[in-house]
Formats: structure tokens, C-alpha cells, sequence
């Protein structure tokens, strides 16, 4: 499904925006580290932003973008890339990071010996020992907290939930203890922890093992929060959660594990807070997190053809929303629409139409049209489980509609 | 109770005191003596797939004096919080620790400061044992900017992390696992020290309790559960709430310790036991058999399920500082009026603290949006009106 190619032919496929071919569609490797100077921008209820920094700003855009510019360097730099999975992208950021710091240790069901129901650890026991890659009991609620208090002596674990769902059973330690310890001690502990699994709706899985957890855990105060989709920005992602202060809660999904890209060789870590450009185009911007992005990126294809020009965005911090990048883009294309899995009441989409209804109210032609999962439980049967979710016919409709 | 006598040289001064500050510099002398002295502990200890240690507890003068000292302010400082809350100085939920002053002083005697304990919301009495400050405390009860937690935990977020003191938590019984996760740490870090997750009778009913004394005892981690049995879940007895109310006998697999909670040399003997049995087997369980004389917190009178006399029956024959002044009188070690004056002392000090404190202003409203995220990874803030929407990227 997303078969990546590096750094040929950029010019080209950019230049020729109408004649939309799958095969010339770049993804370049732009290169961030998380430990940038200071650089702000404020962000004015009217939507008017100023540069904190003059200059800096810039640059970090350019570097967030799939860079036109920035590809032929790109293609020299990380021509020699490795291709893999994303899980294995997940777990080479995972073993580079534990490599790296002896405080991070992994906790979590069948992580150790099993090598992770997803394979995410697989290999990770056997090199780290027992203590550091920790087969926990089915008692989400204890090895949560455990992790959180581990975490508060200085140690960095990555808590794994076999499935994002049974995460719900830790629900006070993550909210109370998790994202609420370093305000109510007045800043006197961090809580480095990265909470991870997979979620999202599966192949007939049933509805208890399809849930979206990021609505429920959007509103804690003190966590972040972030979606992985593709092998490259899994693997930045994890690092960076890793490395990042905050609790970080890193959102995967079940049926994007497969994915095979090719990603560098060298260390790169992905900006936590900052969203990604897959495509740029002047028409429609459309913001999309974790498998939502593949259904969006098919719809795409339809569009274009069609002779539309959609941007798409794929916003990968669902806490705090990069509203900078989001905010540029709803400036050029003055239409937005909201893809996601989340249910549709008090999902990730209906607190990013109200941010953007908030901050960019003024650049808006149409209203903000949001296509989230159905209100109900996922069923089994496979055919209803797919009108649960948004399918790319639904996104090529709502497109036409909102480009009248 | 057989109290050993000291040897009778150690009874007289070494040198003669002027008369006017007689009484002042025998407490010096003797409240720096550290000469041991055996007592024996009010009752013996029930020990559950353990032997129990001996009831002999060895202290000193000066220990006596500290457990004296510092029960005395600590009880000075809960019944100040109680005036202080019913001037509505104090709001929200106030806990207090009074009558279980024993326990906190107690574990301080028998542990070191790298050893790490954790409690749920009655945690001021702790909080001083492990080094806090009364201007900390009243700062952060009156909620403001001079308070341990810069006024913006309140009474249930009380901590001193370069102490060992890990709070301070509101949910009851969340602090156990954090707590295994706090001795996870000192295994990881392959350090010799204990972590101690205390939690009250009617948090041992919660499952994530049982959860983690599974994981500590799995992997033999240096945890050690304190469950302070002031024998009242709020309003219910554990009779009502408890099928088995012998909460050291609960872990089952996990070796338990029954321990008188309102004699505090008994407490240092049994911490002393645990961190050695921990270091070397894993989890133990400790009940401490306490009582509370306020309610479960201020908003609750403490009447409506127990009767006047049984508290001030506790009080009368059980109460921690009494022991001890006992045992500081019959051993010599002062006499009545320096233990007043130490009192009086002491009550100066909490008035003084209560004083600073209320002069200290309250936070500054944008403190409101600082410590949300640690700073510099990319905090989104945004005012009450939403006129001050910021997005900081790093």
C-alpha cells in the first residue's frame, strides 16, 4: 500500500500537479532533531500569526513540509536507506533508544519472551534481559501505575497496552497520576513515560478490541498525545516520545503494521508536535490521522483525476494540534475537511473543528466538514464494519461537495 | 508494660547548671544521649508466614525526645489546620493525621531518607517527618505560592521528592501501584534501599492493591505495604466493608506483620524488620493497628459512626504522645514542665509558620497554565475567554 520512493524525479512530479501519478509520489525524508532552539509563533484568536523569531519559523516550515526544495538533498543524503516494516521501524527506534539511555525499559503483556503480540519487541528480551523488557500479569491498572512510579524516580518506561482498549482499565492512573503529577507537585516530577498500542478498528475484530481511545484521553491536561502512520514517522515518533519529558501517548493501529517503507539509516527523530505534509495542493486541505491517511491518500488519486488539487495533511499530534501547519494551509486553501477513525461525538475531529473554527474563522469559505466513525459499538460482520469507518468514496463525495 | 531502668549514674548532670537555666540545659544534656535503652513494645507482634521480631526495641534518650518533639508539632500543626479550615483558610478536603502520629515518626526512626515512601491524601504528618517545612505546609493548604507544591496540589498533593517522599495522592489506593513502581526502580537501579506504599483500611479492598502485590512479589521487588488501620473506611467500619479485616494476613502468599500503630517504638522495630526482610524476600505487608481522632476529613464530624467515648477512650489509653512522655518520665529523661515548654515551644512555632504563611501571596494567575508540560516541548495554552491562544513549537 505505500510502496515509497525517495527523492527521484521530486521536480517533476511536483511540477506537473494536474497529471496525478501514484508512482512519482514523493515522500523525501526531511531530517529533524527534537532539540531545536526556541522558536514560538503566536497564534491570535483572529487567526493573524506573528513570528515569535523572525526567520526560524520559517525554516522549520520548510523542513516539516514534504520539501519540494529540500529533495534532491534528500536524495543524496539517504539514498542508502534500509526497507522495512513498521513494526520493525517501531522496534528499531524502540532498541536504538534503549540503546541508547539504560533508564528506558519496556513493561507490558507478553512483551518479553513473546516478542509482543505485534512483534514490536520481538528480539528486545533476549538482548535487554528480563527486568528491562518486562512481562507484567493482565493487570493494565498496577503496571500502569508501576510505570508511572517508576517513572518518577527518573526511570523512562514504555508501557505497552496489548490493545489500545484494555488501556481504558488504567484510565485513573493515566489521567490522575500520569498527566496530573507534575502540575500538582508544582513541577517537582516529570513523568517520562510513553503509554503505547495499537487500536483502531481491525479486520473483524468486534466491537471491545476496535476502540479509538484518543477522544477519551484527549482532554487529560499534562499528556501528549500522537498517531503514527507510516514506518518513517513511526519510528521518529517513538524516539521522540522517548526522549520527550512528557507522558506521551503513542497511538497505533492495528492494520498499519504491515506497512513497508523505506526509511534512512541515519538517526532522525520526528518533531512531536508537528504535522506532516504528504501532499501539497491548493484546493482543499484535509487533515487525517494514522490509517485514515491511506484512505484519504486513495481518495486523492480519484480526485485528482477528477482535476481537483487536495492538500493533505496528516496531523500526527493529536494533543497539543499543530495548528502553525494547519493554519498555513487552511490560509491557502480556505476549505478544510476533518477525516478521521474517532467516533464522531467528541472525537479528535470535533475538537479540531472547533480550533480551527476558533483561531481561522476568517480564512474559511465553507464550513468545516468532518467524516468520523459512526456513533456505535464496530460490529462483526465485515460489511457493516466497513460503514462504520469513512471509506474513500465518502471522501471523494464530501470533497466535490465542499469544492462547489 | 516492663520498663528496664538505666544505670542511676546517668541521672545527674555532669556539671551543675546555673539555677536560672536548669531546665533548659538538663533536656540538653539528656536529649543528645544516645546512650541505647531497651522497651519493651505495649503489645507483641503477629506475624503472618513470618516470624515476628523480638518486642524489645532498642532507642536512645535522644530518639525519645525527637519522637516527642515531633509528634508534638505534628500534632500542634493538624489541629492548627483544623481552626485554620473552620476560618475557611483552608478548603477543599483537609485530612488529618491526628492520633497517627506514631506511624509517620515511627518510620522515619527505622528507615533512611534514599528509601522511598508513598501515602494517599492524609500525608501532612508525613510530609514534615520526611523534611517538609510548616510554612510548606500551611503555605499549600492555604493554597498559596509559598507552599510545597507552589499552592496548586493542595492538601492531597503534598511531596518532597529529594527526600524519599512521593505524596500526596487523592485516589484511593492508585498510590500502591505507584508504589511497586517506586521499588521497581531501586531493583532496576540495583540500589539497596526500600520503598514503603502506605494506604488506609479501606484502600485494601481496591484490586490494583492485590495487582501489585502479585508483580512485587512475582519479581521479588523491595516493596513493602503499610496499611494504616485506623479501622474506619470514612464512615464504615471494616467490619462492614472487610470479609477479613486482618489486612496483614491478606497477601496471602506475602508474609504480614500486625503492629501496634500508637506505640511508635514498636513501628520503628517493624520497619526495621521490613527493610531488612524486603531487601533480602520481597514484599511484606504491615498493619499498623492506629485510630483517628477527627473525622475521616474535615467535612466529616466523625460521630456519626463512632461513639465520643471510644474516641476519647483511644485517647486516654492509647495515644502516641502520651506514651512516650510516659516513657520520658519514667526513664528521666525530663521532666513534666521542660515537655510542657517543649509544648509551648512547639505551638509557637506552628503559630509562627501560620503567621508567614498567610502572609504569603497567592499564586500568580499565570502560573495557572506553568507545569502543565514540562517546559519546552511544545505547550498549547490558551486563556479562560480563549483570547490568548498560543502554539509553541520547539
Amino acid at each position: 500500500m505505500a510502496s515509497i520512493f525517495q527523492g527521484i524525479g521530486a521536480a517533476t512530479a511536483i511540477s506537473s500537479s494536474t497529471s496525478f501519478d501514484s508512482k512519482k509520489l514523493i515522500f523525501s525524508a526531511p531530517r529533524f532533531h527534537l532539540e531545536k532552539k526556541g522558536s514560538f509563533l503566536v497564534v491570535r484568536s483572529d487567526g493573524k500569526m506573528s513570528n515569535g523569531i523572525s526567520g526560524r519559523a520559517e525554516k522549520l516550515v520548510t523542513n516539516a513540509v514534504a520539501a519540494k526544495a529540500d529533495a534532491p538533498a534528500a536524495s543524496t543524503t539517504s539514498k542508502s536507506g534500509h526497507e522495512l516494516l513498521l513494526f520493525e521501524a517501531l522496534r528499531e527506534g524502540l532498541e536504538e533508544e534503549m540503546d541508547r539511555d539504560p533508564r528506558v525499559c519496556v513493561m507490558g503483556e507478553d512483551v518479553g519472551h513473546y516478542g509482543g503480540s505485534y512483534k514490536v519487541t520481538k528480539g528486545l528480551a533476549p538482548k535487554f534481559g528480563d527486568l528491562r523488557v518486562l512481562d507484567t500479569p493482565i493487570a493494565e491498572n498496577s503496571f500502569t501505575g508501576m510505570g508511572i512510579g517508576a517513572a518518577m524516580t527518573g526511570l523512562r518506561p514504555v508501557i505497552e497496552g496489548m490493545n489500545m482498549g484494555f488501556l481504558l482499565l488504567a484510565f485513573n492512573q493515566i489521567s490522575n497520576n500520569c498527566g496530573m503529577l507534575h502540575y500538582t507537585s508544582g513541577g517537582q516530577f516529570t513523568i517520562p513515560v510513553v503509554i503505547r498500542g495499537p487500536g483502531g478498528v481491525g479486520r473483524q475484530l468486534g466491537a471491545e478490541h476496535s476502540q479509538r481511545l484518543e477522544s477519551y484521553f484527549q482532554s487529560i491536561p499534562g499528556i501528549q498525545m500522537v498517531a503514527c502512520s507510516t514506518p518513517y514517522n513511526a519510528k521518529g515518533l517513538m524516539k521522540a516520545a522517548i526522549r520527550s519529558e512528557n507522558p506521551v501517548i503513542l497511538f497505533e493501529h492495528v492494520l498499519l503494521y504491515n506497512l513497508k517503507e523505506k526509511i534512512p539509516d541515519e538517526e532522525y527523530i520526528c518533531n512531536l508536535e508537528e504535522a506532516e505534509m504528504v501532499r501539497p495542493g491548493e484546493h482543499v486541505t484535509i487533515l487525517t490521522y494514522s490509517r485514515m491517511r491511506y484512505h484519504v491518500m486513495q481518495a486523492a488519486k480519484t480526485l485528482v483525476n477528477k482535476g481537483y488539487d487536495p492538500e493533505v495533511i496528516d496531523i500526527r499530534s493529536l494533543k497539543p494540534f499543530d495548528l502553525h501547519t494547519i493554519g498555513n494551509s487552511v490560509k491557502k486553501t480556505h476549505r478544510v475537511l476533518i477525516v478521521e477513525e474517532c467516533m464522531r461525538t467528541g472525537g479528535i475531529g470535533a475538537s479540531l473543528t472547533a480550533a480551527i473554527n476558533e483561531n481561522f474563522q476568517d480564512y474559511l469559505d465553507a464550513p468545516i466538514v468532518c467524516l468520523s466513525s459512526q456513533d456505535v459499538p464496530t460490529p462483526y460482520a465485515g460489511t457493516l464494519e466497513e460503514y462504520t469507518i469513512v471509506q474513500p468514496a465518502q471522501i471523494v463525495t464530501a470533497v466535490e461537495q465542499l469544492c462547489q | 508494660m516492663a520498663l528496664l531502668r538505666r544505670s542511676p549514674h546517668l541521672l545527674k548532670p555532669l556539671t551543675p547548671p546555673p539555677p536560672a537555666a536548669s531546665a533548659l540545659s538538663l533536656r540538653h544534656a539528656f536529649s543528645s544521649d544516645t546512650t541505647p535503652i531497651t522497651v519493651e513494645t505495649s503489645i507483641p507482634f503477629t506475624g503472618h508466614n513470618c516470624e515476628p521480631p523480638s518486642r524489645s526495641v532498642e532507642t536512645s534518650a535522644k530518639e525519645l525526645m525527637t519522637f516527642f518533639t515531633d509528634m508534638a508539632t505534628m500534632r500542634r500543626m493538624e489541629i492548627a489546620a483544623d481552626s485554620l479550615y473552620k476560618a475557611k483558610l483552608i478548603r477543599g478536603f483537609c485530612h488529618l493525621y491526628d492520633g497517627q502520629e506514631a506511624v509517620a515518626i515511627g518510620m522515619e526512626a527505622g528507615i533512611t531518607r534514599k528509601d522511598c515512601i508513598i501515602t494517599a491524601y492524609r500525608d501532612h504528618c508525613i510530609y514534615y517527618c520526611r523534611g517538609g517545612t510548616l510554612l510548606g505546609t500551611f503555605a499549600e493548604l492555604m493554597g498559596r505560592k509559598d507552599g510545597c507544591s507552589n499552592g496548586k496540589g493542595g492538601s492531597m498533593h503534598f511531596y518532597k521528592p529529594n527526600n524519599g517522599f512521593y505524596g500526596g495522592h487523592g485516589i484511593v489506593g492508585a498510590q500502591v501501584p505507584l508504589g511497586v513502581g517506586l521499588a521497581f526502580a531501586q531493583k532496576y537501579n540495583k540500589e539497596d534501599h526500600v520503598s514503603f506504599a502506605l494506604y488506609g483500611d479501606g484502600a485494601a479492598n481496591q484490586g490494583q492493591l492485590f495487582e501489585a502485590l502479585n508483580m512485587a512479589a512475582l519479581w521479588d521487588l523491595p516493596a513493602i505495604f503499610i496499611c494504616e488501620n485506623n479501622h474506619y473506611g470514612m464512615g464504615t467500619a471494616e467490619w462492614r466493608a472487610a470479609k477479613s479485616p486482618s489486612y496483614y494476613k491478606r497477601g496471602d502468599y506475602v508474609p504480614g506483620l500486625k503492629v501496634d500503630g500508637m506505640d511508635a517504638l514498636a513501628v520503628k522495630q517493624a520497619c526495621m524488620y521490613a527493610k531488612e526482610h524486603a531487601l533480602k524476600n520481597g514484599p511484606l505487608i504491615l498493619e499498623m493497628d492506629t485510630y483517628r481522632y477527627h473525622g475521616h476529613s474535615m467535612s466529616d464530624p466523625g460521630s456519626t459512626y463512632r461513639t465520643r467515648d471510644e474516641v476519647s477512650g483511644v485517647r486516654q489509653e492509647r495515644d502516641p504522645i502520651e506514651r512516650v512522655r510516659k516513657l520520658l518520665l519514667a526513664h528521666d529523661i525530663a521532666t513534666e514542665k521542660e515537655l510542657k515548654d517543649i509544648e509551648k515551644e512547639k505551638r509557637k512555632e506552628v503559630d509562627d509558620a501560620i503567621a508567614k504563611a498567610k502572609e504569603s501571596p497567592m499564586p500568580d494567575p499565570s502560573e495557572l497554565y506553568t507545569n502543565v508540560y514540562v517546559k519546552g516541548y511544545g505547550v498549547e495554552a490558551c486563556g479562560a475567554d480563549r483570547k490568548g491562544v498560543k502554539a509553541v513549537l520547539p
